[in-house]
């Protein structure tokens, strides 16, 4: 029950682009085609989990162990970056469709703020590692959600006439705005 | 290109927010309020700088196959000095701001200047570069945030000027991502009525 509370709140009530802003830039970036959106959720789902399972293990069993908790952003930064190239290249070897799918989506995912945000985030709330998995994977869902419903609004956008200033990156972010305003309506679900 | 006009790049027609669109999440994040926003520009102006001549003065040194990983651990270590020097002396900013000290690291205006700009000149012009961006990031925060402040709370750097409340909107998410985009559409309109 405590698992179902965290995933609803950390999909819907606390939205991970909507409602804390991490992960806007790929946000706003991939967000034209329902098809690239759902190839950069893959992509992100898979890293956030694995990088934030990584950069746990390594707070407990190094970071804190030798008492330079300070060292966390270096670290952490590190760490994500080799783990995105490593999953590129093992992609590359063991599976091309899954790579074709996902392949042109991992390096931007290095300057993803939510792969960071999440692994800090975790250690902060004091999570023990199954409750870092599942709200790892849940954030990254919810990343998902937003990026796939913003993608499939804009593609209805291209039909409509815009304004000559509000084309392009002020739409689209108006159009996120009202999302975020509709994901409020979750407030309250879980206390 | 003169020093003045590699400074004042960074204020309008090179605005890294306003005009490149980059470094968006801290941008939506902390602008709640004057102080936040303030705070938040000078520390990643404070990155810029400092990641801008430590990248110029090493760039001869660095292999051009690991620049990348090179340049990100660069900044994470400035980061890392912001986030003890914060928590030190300001603790009550720290708070707010929060996760958003070390995710400087992936603000994407810092690589992208290191990139774009410190490896390829010299230390001087580099920290010239830094200090305009840094303050083209900060001006644009802070017009965003004296808005959102305004109409939000009714209020400016904490001193409440109407009774009740305001737009409450405007404080939470939504409203960050609305201010920003009229913001952009305007600055949009403005140059292409100057052009």
């Amino acid at each position: 029950m405590e698992y179902i509370l965290l995933i609803i709140s950390a999909v819907f009530i606390n939205n991970v682009v909507l409602a804390q802003f991490l992960g806007v830039c790929p946000f706003l970036g991939v967000s034209n085609k329902v098809g690239t959106a759902l190839g950069m959720t893959g992509a992100v789902v898979f890293v956030i989990v694995l990088s934030t399972m990584v950069t746990y293990l390594i707070q407990i069993y190094v970071l804190e162990k030798l008492g330079i908790e300070f060292m966390q952003t270096i670290t952490y930064i590190l760490v994500i970056a080799f783990l995105v190239q490593m999953v590129e290249i093992i992609l590359k070897k063991i599976s091309q469709p899954l790579y074709q799918a996902l392949g042109i989506f991992l390096p931007l995912i290095t300057t993803n703020c939510a792969v960071l945000g999440v692994a800090i985030l975790v250690i902060k709330k004091n999570y023990n590692l199954l409750e870092s998995v599942v709200f790892s994977a849940a954030t990254a869902i919810g990343f998902g959600l937003a990026l796939i419903i913003l993608a499939g609004i804009r593609e209805q956008l291209e039909l409509v006439n815009v304004p000559e200033g509000m084309k392009g990156v002020p739409i689209s972010l108006v159009t996120a705005g009202i999302l975020a305003l509709a994901f409020m309506g979750f407030t309250g679900i879980v206390k | 290109m003169n020093q003045l006009q590699n400074f004042t790049k960074g204020f309008i027609r090179e605005n890294p927010i306003l005009v490149l669109v980059l470094g968006t999440c801290p941008t939506l994040a902390t602008t709640t309020s004057s102080l936040n926003g303030m705070g938040m520009g000078i520390a990643t102006t404070f990155v810029l700088i400092g990641s801008n001549v430590v990248i110029a003065l090493l760039s001869n040194l660095i292999p051009d196959k690991v620049r990348i990983p090179a340049f990100i651990v660069i900044i994470a270590s400035f980061v890392t000095i912001v986030d003890l020097v914060m928590q030190a002396y300001v603790p009550d900013l720290y708070q707010t701001l929060g996760i958003f000290i070390p995710l400087i690291v992936v603000n994407c205006i810092v690589l992208g200047r290191a990139e774009a700009f410190a490896s390829k000149n010299s230390v001087w012009s580099s920290f010239i570069d830094g200090a305009g961006m840094g303050l083209g990031f900060t001006v644009a925060l802070g017009i965003l945030c004296a808005f959102r402040e305004i109409v939000g709370s009714g209020s400016i750097f904490g001193h409440k000027f109407i009774n009740g409340d305001g737009i409450l909107v405007f404080v939470l998410a939504p409203g960050a991502f609305i201010a920003l985009a009229y913001m952009i559409a305007l600055v949009n309109k403005i140059k292409k009525t100057s052009k």
